[in-house]
């Protein structure tokens, strides 16, 4: 059979290997599936990395080379395929790449991120590689004493348009806001400003590239006049914000909000048991570096309580011929304790046809709620992988008459 | 893979008879560094077939954009010294570049 993993990511970037970084240093068997050549996700196309905390000095392809030594280091593995379909029913789940190979594993990490949106402008395919650019580090040499324009005015948009600055001559930031209104940060609207190489157009959005053979023109639209106007230049950049990669999840019980990023709670853990989400593509506030790193250790975390949880299920309760005196308890309640110890009397540990499995109800979440306990202690009776009893607070003599 | 540059690129390429495919980058795009080796694999592949080139666009930005390149990586493929097709894009594989020279040769 082929190799099973106990973890398996998707996504190279700064969740997936955050995730890998905790998920290999807890000696889980870990894989990181990703599709590009390079680890590293959106970090590898960009410059500037001001906030990442407790690393001062650094540009974005430094900090993420050095998280992806760090991934290495305890043993990750790591593979290269775009993962195009996903089979979660059953512990034991199954990736399959584009190309057609499986992988297997127990559990799973969705951090694919997200990619940048398309605008959608007539023109845009067709000009792409000939002066229409979404990688502001890849392109800016074309532009050195050149005319750009930047499409977007979100936090990419304003940083890239500043990195622009240092290669073209000018560089017009097209923003759909009211005039003096942008998404960015104040920090960024601010340094846009000061920066004498930057104009605005506002109220306006890219409706049109025209060019011969390369980009000559970009024709704006006024959306509160609906005026064109042409406007020369010789390159457009667009940061219009991104689009989550998840069409791979279409055809699974993994649920989306409506702009199809991931819903997960706080332990990272989506709608399917097993299956993690970590990183740009789920639903949060905050997409940056350093919560994607977040996500992704918080992830691996909660994917090795699960895993432990589960398989000690398994071998304990669903793979034994006894009968499975099942007690949830906790520590911190007498109630269980007191029960505990009537059940040890009754010696259902000396009984070679009963086994007892104590359950704590604070640290075993996943089977409390997979059973529905809501009260401790709660016994359950399990024979062949079927619950025959269960007693909720039970007396003394309750347990006498089950369990002897 | 053969150099280009301004002195040779007429010679090299819009001159030369056949398949030659050219590799445009430049030192600060990653994505270019990546795809590279990737190329000269292909250039090994095609040995006698097609003829493999990369230009650096430092220095010779004028010579890229006159052949209608202002993105990277961009691949060219020229046959009989005309340009046939133009791939483009951060994303781009290796692969992509395979299947379109394969049409040609
Ligand atoms: C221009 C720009 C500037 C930014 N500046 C900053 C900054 O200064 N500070 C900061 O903290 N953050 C910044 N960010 C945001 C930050 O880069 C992201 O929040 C972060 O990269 C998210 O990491 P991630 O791992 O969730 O996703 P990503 O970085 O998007 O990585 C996802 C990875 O998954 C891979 N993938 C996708 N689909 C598949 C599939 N089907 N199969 C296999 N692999 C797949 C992708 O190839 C990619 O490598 C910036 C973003 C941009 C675009």
């Amino acid at each position: 059979m082929a190799e099973v993993y106990d973890i398996l990511i998707i996504g190279g970037g700064p969740a997936g290997l955050s995730c890998a970084i905790y998920g290999s240093r807890s000696k889980l068997k870990t894989l990181v599936l990703e599709s590009s050549r390079k680890l590293g996700g959106q970090v590898a196309d960009y410059h500037e990395m001001e906030n990442y905390p407790g690393v001062v000095d650094t540009t974005a392809p430094e900090l993420v080379d050095s998280f992806e030594e760090h991934a290495k280091k305890f043993g990750a593995e790591f593979a290269r395929g775009e993962v195009a379909e996903l089979e979660l029913d059953g512990f034991i789940k199954k990736v399959r790449t584009e190309k057609g190979e499986e992988y297997q594993a127990k559990s799973i990490v969705i951090a694919t991120g997200a990619e940048p949106r398309k605008l959608g402008a007539k023109g845009e395919d067709e000009f792409r590689g000939k002066g229409v650019s979404y990688c502001a580090t890849c392109d800016a040499d074309f532009y050195v004493d050149l005319d750009v324009v930047v499409v977007g005015n979100g936090n990419s948009a304003i940083e890239e348009a500043i990195y622009l600055t240092k290669f073209a001559r000018k560089v017009t930031i097209i923003v759909i806001h009211e005039e003096g209104k942008m998404d960015a940060e104040k920090l960024f609207q601010e340094r846009a400003y000061a920066n004498d190489k930057i104009e605005f157009v506002w109220n306006s959005t890219l409706e049109e590239v025209k060019g011969e053979g390369i980009v000559d023109t970009a024709v704006l639209k006024n959306v509160k006049t609906g005026e064109l106007t042409e406007f020369d230049c010789d390159g457009i950049f667009i940061f219009v914000g991104r689009v989550p990669s998840t069409d791979f999840l279409e055809d699974t019980e993994v649920d989306l909000n409506e702009q199809g990023y991931i819903i997960t709670n706080d332990e990272m853990q989506t709608s399917v048991q097993g299956v993690y989400a970590a990183g740009d593509v789920r639903d949060k506030p905050v997409r940056q570096v350093v919560t994607a790193a977040g996500d992704g250790a918080t992830a691996a975390v909660m994917s090795q309580s699960y895993l432990e949880a589960e398989e000690h299920w398994r071998e304990n309760v669903l793979k034994t011929d006894k009968q499975v005196v099942v007690a949830f308890w906790n520590p911190t309640d007498n109630d269980s304790l007191d029960t505990l110890q009537t059940i040890e009397k009754l010696g259902v540990e000396e009984d070679d046809n009963k086994k007892l499995v104590k359950i704590d109800t604070y640290r075993n979440t996943l089977i409390t709620e997979r059973y529905k306990v809501t009260e401790i202690p709660t016994i359950l009776l399990i024979e062949e992988g079927e619950v025959v009893e269960r007693l909720t607070k039970p007396a003394a003599e309750d347990l006498e008459e089950v369990l002897s | 893979m053969l150099e280009l540059n301004k002195d040779n690129f007429e010679e090299e390429v819009l001159e030369s008879e056949g398949i030659v495919v050219v590799d445009f980058w430049s030192e600060s795009c990653d994505p270019c560094l990546e795809l590279m080796p990737e190329i000269e694999n292909l250039a090994e592949k095609y040995e006698g077939q097609a003829k493999f080139a990369k230009l650096n666009i430092k220095g010779n930005r004028r010579l890229a954009m006159s052949q209608q390149v202002m993105g990277l990586p961009s691949i060219v493929i020229y046959q009989d010294g005309e340009k046939q097709e133009h791939l483009s894009g951060e994303d781009l594989e290796a692969s992509e570049v395979d299947e379109a020279v394969a049409n040609y040769v």
